[in-house]
């Protein structure tokens, strides 16, 4: 039974942290409907930043407090993600207003592959660590419950806690804001929204900052879990049917999803794998976004969209 | 019913708009006068649609300037076309499918929003008050177009011609001065064209919104506009009070289709 448990636990947390990738996704897919396949860029990016800025803080600036360098380098790593979706606005998504969705599809491909090279070269193209301080020793919770208790990762539960926190920001600012209402609007159509007066330019810097934000909030946690470097950006891979399954307009969407397949992949593969012969953690949340498509494509908790015909 | 027609509040001179070879419009001028109900009338494709992307912001005119309270621009941009009063209903609907009746609406209260996010997102104090404000007046919106069974469907289920009511609510929840109907009565049926009839005279003459309107149905556009601007490929064929334009040659052989 314990066992059992902390494979769960250890699926939770898996899946908290694609849940912040998918929510990069869902976040700008919700405000321009866009889906936006420079996610992964941009999270190799803040990650690559935020690494750099914490190894140049001390080295510069003669601060050696930890806290006080990683704060720095967070700040400064939130800019870059500001300038970057300012820059973004306005070289590229300022000039396809009113374009087709495939259109702007294929415009964040390029974004994507702008995005990882100009990184490389800004910040480097070895391997980074991020080290912000969280306890990597493991703890035994519920000792009086199980023989033996479970064993957990703290960081990993510092790491759900974080992105939790973000996820029910985000959740108030879409629903309960009048903010939230005009970025909706702006998703579903451009020309409507700006006949009305909501600044299509001002939300789209907005929505790709914000993205931008969780992007660097989850390349720092992945990145002090596993380094920085550019096997970052197939992280946003396995975000991919992450956000099939919760849904590509839903923020609890996204942290569900993220849930179910980091849980699926680590049980199944624990249970079932021995039986097939392992490797089920590979493919596991595909084939399951791929059952989703073929029976509810707008996802668990997506938008049904009905058009007339 | 008695309302004053006032002075002229939107005065398009001169616009001439192509698309590569096509020209759309060639050399027109019509103003509107505060408080009156314009009509652009003219057979498919004569430049109707292209005009009020022009007075909109959507389309930037080669030619021309538009006059908007004095003030004139040699083309407008959509948001600030918004927030100097001018608000629109589309001829192809374009509602915010996803979202509810009442929400579609409420967007349009976006420009009055006022108070700050973080505010909002707390709901304390007057950002909450405001946003019961804002709801109060979507209310009345709501009311006026008889639409209250509806208020939490999400638009897309909605028939045809009850979105065409969101729509129009949506440009009336900006409370606008001047607002541009693109063919607000067309695929309806002839209940349908006698209700939305009625809403645009009402909001004429309730609110005193200047009105302007496509529509390529001649009978209901005499009916209920004071005066009527007539296209025919791109070119201002005839303007003046209905009568007027009802018995113009220029205009009677381009709706009869003599030779051009």
């Amino acid at each position: 039974m314990s066992f059992f448990l902390e494979t769960l636990f250890g699926g939770l947390m898996a899946g908290m942290l694609y849940s912040l990738v998918a929510l990069g996704f869902v976040l700008i897919y919700k405000a321009s409907g866009v889906f936006n396949f420079a996610q992964g860029a941009m999270v190799l990016f803040a990650a690559l930043a935020m690494a750099r800025f914490s190894e140049w803080v001390p080295l510069y600036t003669g601060i050696t407090n930890p806290i006080v360098a990683n704060l720095i380098a967070f700040v400064g790593a939130g800019v870059v993600m500001f300038v970057v979706a300012w820059v973004i606005e306005r070289l590229v998504l300022r000039h396809l207003v009113n374009q087709e969705g495939t259109t702007l599809l294929m415009a964040t491909l390029g974004i994507s592959y702008f995005m990882e090279g100009l990184g490389q070269s800004l910040f480097g193209n070895s391997i980074y660590t991020i080290d912000i301080g969280m306890p990597k020793d493991p703890v035994m919770i519920l000792e009086s419950f199980f023989e033996g208790g479970i064993l957990i990762n703290k960081e990993d539960f510092y790491a759900a806690i974080i992105a939790a926190a973000l996820v029910a920001l985000l959740s108030v600012f879409f629903q309960k804001t009048a903010t939230g209402r005009a970025l909706r609007a702006v998703a579903d159509d451009h020309q409507a929204a700006q006949s009305i007066g909501i600044p299509l330019n001002r939300i789209w810097v907005i929505v790709w900052c914000v993205a931008g934000v969780v992007a660097l909030v989850a390349g720092m946690i992945w990145g002090s879990k596993l380094g920085v470097q550019f096997s970052l950006t197939t992280v946003a891979l396995r975000a991919l049917p992450v956000v099939i399954l919760g849904g590509l307009t839903s923020v609890p969407g996204a942290i569900v999803g993220g849930l179910i397949i980091g849980v699926g992949e680590k049980l199944s593969e624990v249970f079932l794998g021995p039986y097939v012969g392992g490797g089920i953690e590979i493919w596991f949340a595909y084939v399951l976004a791929l059952g989703f498509l073929l029976i509810r494509p707008q996802g668990l908790f997506g938008e049904k969209i009905i058009d007339r015909v | 019913m008695s309302k004053k027609i006032g002075d002229v509040i939107l005065d398009v001179k001169n616009i001439s708009l192509s698309f590569g070879g096509v020209k759309a419009l060639t050399d027109i001028s019509f103003n509107v006068r505060e408080h009156e109900v314009r009509a652009i009338i003219g057979p498919n494709g004569a430049g109707k649609s292209s005009m009020l992307n022009c007075i909109n912001g959507v389309y930037t005119p080669q030619q021309g300037s538009i006059t908007f309270r004095g003030k004139t621009f040699s083309h407008m941009d959509s948001h600030q076309v918004a927030v100097m009063g001018i608000g629109r209903t589309f001829q192809n609907l374009a509602l915010f499918k996803g979202m509810s009746v009442i929400d579609n609406i409420m967007t349009g209260r976006n420009l009055k929003i006022k108070s700050n996010l973080l505010w909002q997102a707390l709901r304390i104090g007057p950002a909450q008050r405001e946003e019961e404000m804002h709801r109060e007046a979507v209310e009345h919106i709501i009311d006026f177009l008889e639409i209250q069974a509806y208020r939490k469907t999400p638009v897309g289920q909605l028939p045809y011609g009850l979105q065409k009511r969101v729509d129009l609510g949506r440009a009336l929840a900006m409370e606008p001065q001047v607002l541009l109907l693109d063919e607000p009565m067309a695929g309806m049926n002839v209940e349908e064209k006698q209700d939305m009839c009625r809403f645009v005279l009402d909001v004429n003459q309730e609110f005193g919104t200047t009105v302007v309107l496509i529509e390529h149905d001649m009978g209901v556009v005499m009916d209920i506009s004071d005066r009527v601007v007539v296209l025919d490929y791109g070119k201002k064929i005839g303007d003046g009070t209905p009568d007027e334009v009802r018995n113009n040659e220029d205009v009677i052989s381009a709706y009869l289709g003599t030779s051009h």
